[in-house]
């Protein structure tokens, strides 16, 4: 049954359709305006459920699609869901009303944009709310095309269709592998539902299926959410409108790949594989996407390495969480500060992040562009954006007082528990981990300064801007960000406003049976823990990046800054041209227009299968032959028949062509004779006479035939061909009669011989079969005939005037 | 009987497909022409040759040669007879439209 929830996940999809008619009849009200109740309303509603997720509750609503295929649309909700609808309708509602000053109602096709962004944002929610993987995957493609459609929404730009099509063809490379990955756990385990498979995960582990299936989803999600080294496409789909950047690129679409991560664990946590694969991918995305982002100069491309980084980080932690799994009963609490501190990066990500690529939007909207050498001294121009700047940056570099640095701890922590036990090798390994995070935070800190220097710090150059009159943004396009950055700052002194209704549930779901039910996990998050590692290494992480900062100057003309493309790009691309060149030079070389090429493959094809049957099949060697005698006179006839036929190849002269051709038609006619077959002799006969005089009638317009000059090495070839062909048949047909004598049956021209004059009362066997026994056939056959009469008049008669056609 | 027919056959079937090789629209259209011999010719052998009286009743003979086989044959003469005359055909308007018989200069248009 259609619940209150299935409406709400499927209520974008309906709000999509009514936009055009909204659009084309309330021209003077901007659309966004009718587009904001809804996520306004779905927010509303899903902040309802809070306390029954808070109080361990889950909502299971099923809704069958293809039960006979275990395919139903069963919505899930716990912690985990819910906060992912929390922050998918949440932030949609603040990109909406941030895209209406954004979007201008005059100059853009605002029917599209906001089409486009609800089938996203009813796709992202069935994704998060789905408990059916099948389903989970029709709306993960949705996500995929709405994206590929927001990122090309300047359609006529190169860039924009450039960055379309490459996150389109990475995300659906991603997407249809996890459903390999799908349908393998689904040949383990028997059903799509998540529910169930985390409940018969020790079966799934057991399965030799294990590891390609896990291997398989994990490439979903680690091209959904850019995770090294498919993050390439991220900051090419830098060319969406900025609201698109803010909602899709940094907080929702991009955490798809993390939700399934974080949602799958229950079923292939515990194993080492998992743990090292993720741990693994997300470092190397996390330290990669830093020290990119450093080297961008473009504001947008810095956010997406940021974003790309930031997506690691969560990635490796919930890599590292995935160890809580091994201690079935023991002491896991180490670990799970590792996912507490990945669902609180995720909360303090989306705000982050969102508030700074409003921002970013803002400086691009008020001065005509994003590069950082042209932008400076816009602190005292644009005084509320640079607070919300410093505000987002400060939180993303993780100083205190705001979340960031409170998730940064925790991913300190988590990282350094890491070592604490010697499983999967750990103790040697895993030393690496915490250095690896470290160098990537001093990183993260280093753009962050330079993000918030370039642009706002120093002088304004207005002659490198082409807006002359540079101002803060409309009051309309800050609500947004300030909405944001406020929230940055609430949870950064208050994070325990969401430790027991939002995160904790979401942590009981991503690691189910954990804990038993009744406990919660331990959720304390506070600014001071004492003189720990982890408070040295922010310490460190601090003076290093300042350091490196202030020597800027003398790194910043080195190749590695300037060199702003991602090498990956290049094997994108590469790989991109080389597929296409390759497969024109496949089709070239083999699709030659000749005939006679097609037909030595063919020819060949067909050598190959006989002979390997008969070589299978032992057929050759022909057992018993019943051979019928041969009259004297028949090596005669056959004698002429063999010389005409062989002799046509050799002829120059088409007149000694055509009287060749015949020659040979004749003796078949001659041979039907002698085959005891009159009615066929008769047939052949008449027939040879008309294709004579038919060859004659075209011969005549027909050039004469030239001595065509072969090269011998195709002459060699055209022979082996032809001998081998002809070969074929001879064994074929004598292995086919040698069996057919082999065989027990009786031929069913019996009963033909015996009924023809009893049933149809005809004396001549061969007619009563045309005609009566099997007159179907001879009815189709008068009407091939009739349709070989029109095609023939038509040929001749029919002169086309067209271009094309003649 | 059989197995001198079957080398025949073969060796029609070599010629066949070594005209079907070849450049000229002319040698293709024979070639069309002999392989139909070919098949003719294999469906009847394949059924035994010359055993008993041509398959009409009044010969009152013992047994008769299996006419079904004949009765395929002469559908195929049909078929191929207008298969070819349409070949023919063609081939006349493919040299009075492209003033040749050449299929090496017969490859499709450029834009392909």
């Amino acid at each position: 049954m259609l619940t209150l929830l299935h409406w709400a996940a499927l209520s974008p999809f309906i709000a999509a359709v009514l936009i055009p008619f909204l659009y084309k009849y309330l021209k003077r009200i901007h659309t966004g305006w009718f587009v904001l109740i809804l996520p306004l309303v779905l927010f509303v509603y899903f902040l309802s459920f809070i306390p029954r997720t808070s109080s361990g509750e889950v909502i299971l609503n099923n809704l069958n699609w293809v039960p006979s295929l275990g395919i139903n649309f069963d919505i899930y909700l716990d912690g985990l869901s819910l906060l992912f609808a929390l922050l998918i309708t949440g932030i949609g509602a603040l990109v909406v009303l941030y895209s209406i000053y954004y979007l201008s109602k005059r100059k853009e096709k605002l029917n599209n944009f906001y089409v486009y962004l609800l089938m996203f944002m009813g796709a992202m929610l069935g994704v998060i709310l789905s408990d059916n993987l099948i389903v989970i995957y029709v709306f993960w493609e949705v996500t995929s095309i709405a994206s590929s459609l927001l990122i090309s929404y300047w359609y006529t730009r190169e860039k924009s269709i450039y960055g379309a099509q490459k996150s389109m063809f990475i995300t659906v490379f991603g997407g249809l592998s996890m459903l390999g990955g799908f349908s393998l756990l689904y040949v383990i385990a028997g059903t799509f539902s998540i529910r169930e498979l985390i409940a018969n995960a020790d079966m799934i582990m057991a399965s030799s299926l294990f590891i390609p299936a896990m291997i398989l989803v994990l490439l979903g999600a680690f091209t959904k959410s850019a995770q090294f080294p498919f993050h390439i496409w991220l900051p090419d789909a830098m060319e969406a409108p900025t609201p698109v950047s803010a909602y899709l690129h940094s907080a929702t679409m991009v955490k798809a790949g993390i939700y399934l991560v974080a949602r799958l664990t229950g079923v292939f946590g515990g194993v080492p594989e998992w743990f090292w694969i993720i741990t693994t991918v997300g470092l190397v995305t996390l330290i990669w996407g830093s020290v990119s982002a450093v080297r961008q100069k473009d504001l947008k491309g810095i956010l997406a390495y940021s974003t790309v980084s930031q997506l690691g980080m969560i990635m490796s932690l919930l890599g590292t969480g995935s160890a809580a799994f091994y201690f079935q009963n023991g002491d896991n609490a180490l670990y799970m500060t590792a996912i507490l501190a990945a669902v609180f990066h995720l909360i303090n990500h989306a705000t982050f992040k969102g508030s700074l690529f409003m921002a970013a939007g803002i400086i691009d909207h008020e001065t005509g562009t994003r590069d950082i050498r042209k932008l400076g001294g816009l602190m005292t121009v644009m005084p509320i954006t640079a607070t919300i700047s410093l505000i987002g940056l400060a939180s993303m570099a993780g100083l205190p007082p705001f979340n960031g640095f409170l998730s940064k701890e925790l991913f300190l922590t988590g990282m350094l528990n890491v070592t604490e036990y010697g499983i999967f090798n750990l103790e040697t390994l895993g030393i690496i981990i915490p250095v690896i995070a470290w160098i990537a935070s001093v990183f993260t800190f280093l753009y962050c300064i330079l993000m918030f220097t370039r642009t706002f710090m120093g002088d304004l150059n207005l002659s490198k801007l082409k807006v002359k009159h540079v101002h803060e943004a409309p009051v309309g396009m800050l609500i947004s960000p300030i909405i944001l950055a406020a929230l940055v700052i609430v949870f950064g002194l208050f994070p325990n406003l969401l430790a027991y209704s939002i995160i904790e549930p979401a942590m009981a779901a991503i690691a189910p049976g954990i804990i038993s039910p009744g406990e919660v996990f331990d959720v304390h998050i506070s600014h001071w823990h004492g003189f720990t590692p982890e408070l040295f290494m922010t310490i460190g992480i601090i003076i290093l990046g300042v350091l490196l900062f202030i020597t800027f100057k003398k790194w910043e003309n080195s190749a590695f800054y300037r060199g702003e493309r991602d090498i990956f790009n290049s094997v994108y691309d590469s790989g991109y041209n080389g597929l296409i060149a390759g497969s024109k030079w496949i089709t070239r070389i083999q699709m030659t227009g000749r005939l006679r090429d097609y037909f030595i493959y063919m020819s060949i094809f067909i050598i190959f299968i006989l002979a390997y049957t008969m070589y299978h099949y032992n057929l050759p060697a022909i057992q018993s032959l019943d051979l019928s005698p041969v009259p004297i006179y028949m090596w005669l006839i056959l004698l002429v028949f063999v010389g005409s036929v062989v002799i046509i190849p050799f002829i120059n002269n088409r007149i000694a062509l055509i009287i060749a051709t015949s020659v040979s038609g004749f003796i078949v006619a001659l041979l039907f004779v002698l085959f005891r077959a009159p009615d066929l002799a008769l047939t052949q006969l008449l027939i040879e006479s008309v294709s004579v005089i038919l060859f004659m009638l075209v011969f005549y317009h027909l050039p004469k035939l030239k001595k065509v000059k072969t090269p011998p090495k195709m002459k060699i070839v055209k022979l082996i061909v032809s001998i081998g062909f002809g070969l074929m048949i001879t064994l074929g047909s004598l292995s086919a009669f040698s069996m057919g004598q082999d065989t027990d049956f009786s031929s069913i021209s019996e009963y033909y011989t015996e009924n023809s004059k009893e049933e149809a009362g005809g004396y001549n066997i061969v007619n009563v079969i045309l005609v009566d026994f099997r007159g179907m056939d001879t009815m189709l056959e008068i009407l091939v005939v009739s349709m070989a009469v029109l095609t023939v008049v038509s040929l001749i008669k029919l002169r086309f005037k067209g271009s094309e056609d003649i | 009987m059989e197995l001198i027919m079957a080398i025949v056959i073969g060796i029609i079937f070599s010629v066949t497909i070594y005209l079907f090789m070849s450049k000229n629209l002319l040698r293709v259209v024979a070639a069309t022409l002999l392989l139909s011999h070919g098949v003719h010719l294999l469906l009847l052998t394949m059924s035994g040759l010359q055993r008993g009286a041509s398959p009409i009743l009044s010969f009152d003979a013992e047994a008769y040669t299996d006419p079904l086989p004949q009765a395929l044959v002469l559908t195929a003469i049909v078929i191929s007879f207008g298969v070819t005359a349409i070949l023919l055909v063609m081939a006349y308007r493919t040299y009075k439209v492209h003033k040749t018989d050449d299929l090496e200069n017969l490859r499709g248009s450029a834009d392909e």
